[in-house]
């Protein structure tokens, strides 16, 4: 895995969102290099949901901040609404701002816990001029209703005073104020129970057909993301190893490291144990990926071949792209 | 088999201001030596107040009633100070986030070696050698160095397994398990459910695994307590709850877990509304207002903990598939 190429985009589509080659790397001290995101492409069709799976440390929340350029990627492009956020400066890039918007895994943190709602909701309309007051307060209770919110109840409250639930309706009402384009999704159900994670689902799915919003979905819960995503691209260690629709993801499985996720996920029936067998210990430190392909220290397919030469990303099926020397058979 | 944990009529609540806050309510069950429990309920189901209030790590602010017997010694009498004795050697917990469990401050090493002096009384050496066994125990690469390091320096999963070992040092006849994998990925989740269940085989160690996932508890206990609003509201063997559930809620939990198999697109099953207000006591099943079987007997009284068989006990006036 663990691997390069642009295979996988569609130059045909109507696109919103180029990325290519993108590389995000930190300078922690003492001369060494967090390598985060290594030469990731892909492009974002209007419309759809991308979903960005992977492990802690694979380096796809960085992903989604690098597109927003928070902060500015170490190299690569970002081409958004045909525009190249990258070489932007700051007023043109703030310009930007409202078409792309961010709903974050943290739901109480991410609201400021001394402003009332209707203020929180306020904030980016008064600061863009979205309208005058009047017109403020319809669109608040127009989002809050949208959220299945009911303004009269909550217009007035602050953060602490509701769920995790509650508050991640809250963002996605933010998220909406100022009609984005695309919103990054980044974790937005893995801090709530499995009841409300449903819920918050569910909304992401009425909002996109309602506004007709195009989603990057960030997420380790390959089960999450199979409920709501069109196009799902997975990520190790600030690679990329396979991109497919969901269900050819899940049913025809190319990627040896995407076997592994599939087989993790916990399944509510006694009979069927999780496997924790198919991949055992954690990713290696960014701070040395191995060479070739990065998986290879994992891999039960790995031979000579993936430690010399990086694997490409290659069509293997209509559609479906894998990164990968030895695939799975389909 | 003999007894390990017997609970009978436990409730818990908390002083607040709005009024006494029912967190459990009247709970009893029985687990024998080896066995394991899941507890299964939503924020705020009162599981983890469950298993905290079995081991005595209450706040001041709470009141427990009801008998708490370990290994047929009833211990809810007990003065704090001999309830400590049996932490660690009797009874361990693990915790949900590994960050803030550690002390962020101290090595791994003297972390892990504390309670191998204190309460097994050994040397610092014997200590250190055994906390090394324990680490290759619960995989850890390379020890011998882990035991210098911070807690700051390791990932989650890392942690989380520095928790394990830490707890199962003392070898204890009981494990509470508090969210042991939420805070981890999905991969590091199966590994560090499979090294549980490995360690209680191995120590014939029974444990309560909280969590608000179905799917976790499916494969790794025996049996299976789901909570609602501080009830049990159905107890069961592991099998039998999935393969006969009575409740309602069970139902509705199950269904709102996303699955791999569910088609792209399709809208997933929700329970609408909230839990009850826990410092109000309402009359009829806390469930009445999310449920979809409801009728006016369960606004109006609330259902008793009914026997199916088996083992298999439920609260509610209309179970799924009828009564026996």
């Amino acid at each position: 895995m663990a691997g390069s190429g642009k295979a996988h985009m569609r130059p045909d589509g109507d696109r919103i969102l180029e990325v290519n080659d993108l590389t995000v790397e930190f300078k922690v001290g003492r001369g060494k290099i967090v390598k985060a995101v290594s030469g990731v492409s892909f492009d974002l069709i209007r419309g759809e949901t991308l979903a960005i799976v992977g492990e802690s440390g694979c380096g796809k929340s960085t992903l989604g901040k690098a597109i927003l350029q928070l902060p500015k990627p170490t190299s690569g492009s970002v081409n958004f609404l045909s525009k190249e956020l990258t070489e932007m400066n700051k007023h043109d890039l703030r310009e930007m701002r409202p078409a792309m918007q961010m709903i974050f895994q943290d739901p109480v943190s991410s609201l400021d816990p001394r402003l009332p709602v209707s203020e929180v909701l306020a904030e980016p309309l008064r600061v863009w001029n979205r309208g005058n007051e009047v017109e403020i307060s319809e669109k608040i209770d127009e989002l809050l209703r949208a959220a299945n919110l009911d303004p009269a109840v909550v217009r007035d409250r602050r953060s602490y005073e509701f769920s995790g639930g509650q508050c991640q309706r809250i963002s996605i009402a933010r998220a909406l104020a100022l009609d984005p384009t695309m919103i990054i999704c980044d974790e937005p159900v893995s801090a709530l129970d499995v009841s409300v994670q449903a819920q918050i689902l569910n909304l992401l799915q009425d909002m996109k057909d309602r506004y007709g919003l195009t989603l990057i979905f960030i997420s380790h819960d390959l089960a999450v993301v199979k409920a709501v995503s069109t196009r799902v691209m997975v990520m190790y260690l600030g690679k990329v190893c396979e991109v497919a629709n969901p269900d050819d993801l899940y049913l025809r499985t190319r990627h040896h490291y995407t076997k592994a996720l599939v087989g993790s996920v916990p399944v509510p029936d006694p009979d069927r144990k999780i496997s924790a067998g198919l991949i055992q210990g954690e990713p290696p430190s960014p701070l040395n990926p191995p060479s070739g392909c990065r998986f290879r220290t994992r891999c039960p397919a790995a031979t000579e071949q993936c430690a010399n030469e990086e694997p490409q990303l290659r069509e293997v099926a209509v559609g479906h792209f894998v990164a990968c020397h030895h695939p799975l058979e389909a | 088999m003999s007894s390990l944990i017997k609970i009978e009529e436990m409730s818990v609540s908390f002083a607040t201001p709005r009024g006494d806050l029912k967190a459990v309510r009247d709970v009893s069950f029985e687990l024998a030596v080896g066995e394991s429990l899941g507890v299964v309920g939503e924020s705020g189901s009162g599981k983890t107040v469950l298993s905290r209030a079995i081991m005595g790590l209450l706040p001041g602010t709470a009141t427990r009633t009801g008998n708490i017997y370990y290994r047929d010694k009833l211990i809810s009498e007990l003065p704090q100070k001999e309830v400590r004795d049996l932490w660690g050697t009797g009874m361990a917990m693990i915790f949900q986030d590994p960050m803030t469990a550690l002390n962020p401050v101290r090595r791994i090493g003297d972390q892990l070696t504390e309670s191998l002096t204190v309460r097994l009384g050994m040397s610092k050496s014997d200590a250190k050698n055994r906390a090394i066994e324990l680490l290759e125990r619960v995989r850890i690469p390379d020890p011998k160095s882990m035991l210098r390091k911070f807690p700051y320096q390791l990932s989650g999963g890392m942690r989380q397994r520095i928790m394990i070992a830490i707890a199962v040092s003392c070898r204890p006849k009981m494990l509470f398990a508090d969210e042991p994998t939420t805070a981890l990925d999905v991969t590091v989740q199966a590994q560090v459910l499979e090294l549980l269940s490995e360690l209680r085989e191995e120590f014939n160690m029974g444990m309560i695994l909280v969590t608000h996932d179905l799917g976790v508890v499916a494969g790794h206990t025996d049996k299976i307590a789901v909570m609602y609003a501080g009830d049990v509201v159905e107890f069961a063997p592991t099998r039998s709850l999935f393969s006969n559930m009575k409740m309602p809620y069970t139902e509705a939990l199950l269904k709102s877990i996303p699955r791999l198999e569910t088609p792209t697109g399709t809208r997933l099953p929700v329970i609408e509304g909230r839990l009850p207000d826990p410092t109000k006591n309402e009359p009829g099943c806390p469930f009445a207002n999310r449920c979809p079987y409801v009728s006016d007997k369960c606004r109006a009284e609330k259902p008793p903990l009914k026997d199916f068989g088996n083992g298999h006990l439920y609260r509610c006036w209309f179970p799924i598939g009828g009564e026996k």
